[in-house]
């Protein structure tokens, strides 16, 4: 059965919700219109473009250390890219650093693991390798999932990533 | 040329309640010269101090981050310096300690060290306020603009090592440093 997409404005209500005031982020072809672009134009967010995403992943820390809520928002690329300092800034540090991360390439309906990418299916082995929890949002309705998420890290000062796996729908 | 613990000597007789975030040897003298809670040493991973301290000034728009760098640091992370640039806190001062190799990794030179001019790409990469600084004399006299002045502040440092001090891994990955960073940031009003 065929389903729709996760809605880029729910998504971005889900963050406001959840107290989050700062985006750190590179852009990502899966979120760049539906999160990104709007999220650039939105007064209630603070946008930190970076150059790499290890730096938002200590930039994320600082600003939890400074009592602010963020998230990281990159591509798996990114992600791959920044594996040591999300190993010791976020998992051995213990710091609640949110990752939102688009799967670019991935298959619509499979799950991530099960991708014939290469660079999709090897994300969820590598993040249960480092300890560090991950959901998988795709499709209309797991927007929902992303508010608890980002209480639990912030509760527990522990690192999440979640996986969008294509492009949400653009406001 | 400075010896680095003397010139952070210098800096420590002026911090009072500033955020130092600081990195390798200078964190190791630092933390010789000017044990504090307000030191944030839990850097993780090599070349993103400065972007630990830039999330704590944004953050804290209302007080002071000072990174104590490496040249080595850095060089891992020069896209941090068009990062700071374009969110261009305020309140973010970055000393960059230029010894021209890996000291904590035995010692190696940095690729083009002769030629390496860290002022130059921070201005490049749009930070105006940017500058060497070669003498004790010199950076003495400019310490008060650094940590006071608008930022986003830039100075390379030039320096050799000084006393020799303990590498102590376990107190900067410790979980009780950092909390006892946080519960002293997070008091400040």
């Amino acid at each position: 059965m065929s389903t729709s997409p996760m809605r880029g404005d729910r998504i971005i209500a889900a963050l406001k919700q959840a107290g989050v005031g700062f985006v750190v982020a590179l852009p990502d072809v899966t979120t760049s219109d539906a999160l990104l672009w709007p999220i650039s134009r939105d007064p209630d967010f603070k946008l930190v473009r970076v150059c790499k995403e290890d730096e938002g992943v200590a930039i994320c820390a600082g600003l939890a250390f400074s009592g602010r809520r963020a998230v990281l928002l990159m591509q798996q690329t990114g992600l791959l890219d920044s594996i040591n300092a999300i190993r010791a800034v976020a998992v051995e540090y213990e710091q609640p650093v949110v990752m939102l991360v688009g799967l670019q390439g991935k298959e619509p309906g499979i799950e991530p693991a099960a991708s014939a990418k290469f660079a999709v299916g090897i994300v969820p082995p590598i993040l249960d390798a480092i300890c560090l929890p991950h959901l998988w949002l795709e499709d209309t309705g797991d927007e929902d999932s992303i508010g608890p998420a980002i209480e639990v890290a912030y509760a527990q000062s522990k690192p999440v990533c979640l996986l969008i796996g294509r492009p949400p729908v653009a406001p | 040329m400075m010896k680095r613990d003397e010139a952070l000597a210098l800096l420590a007789r002026h911090v009072t309640d500033e955020a130092v975030v600081a990195t390798y040897q200078a964190a190791f003298d630092w933390m010789r010269l000017a044990p504090r809670d307000l030191n944030y040493v839990s850097i993780g991973a090599m070349g993103i101090a400065s972007s630990h301290a830039l999330g704590l000034a944004l953050g804290r728009p209302d007080r002071r981050v000072v990174v104590l760098d490496g040249d080595g640091s850095l060089l891992m992370n020069l896209g941090s310096l068009a990062t700071i640039a374009g969110a261009a806190p305020r309140n973010l001062a970055h000393l960059v300690c230029v010894n021209g190799c890996y000291e904590a990794n035995g010692s190696h030179p940095l690729p083009a060290r002769d030629a390496l001019d860290f002022a130059a790409i921070a201005r490049g990469a749009g930070i105006r306020d940017a500058g060497t600084i070669a003498t004790l004399a010199e950076f003495e006299h400019e310490i008060p603009a650094i940590l006071r002045g608008d930022g986003p502040v830039f100075r390379a440092l030039l320096v050799e090592p000084g006393a020799p001090s303990t590498q102590d891994y376990a107190f900067i990955h410790g979980a009780e440093t950092r909390r006892r960073f946080k519960a002293a940031w997070s008091a400040l009003p």
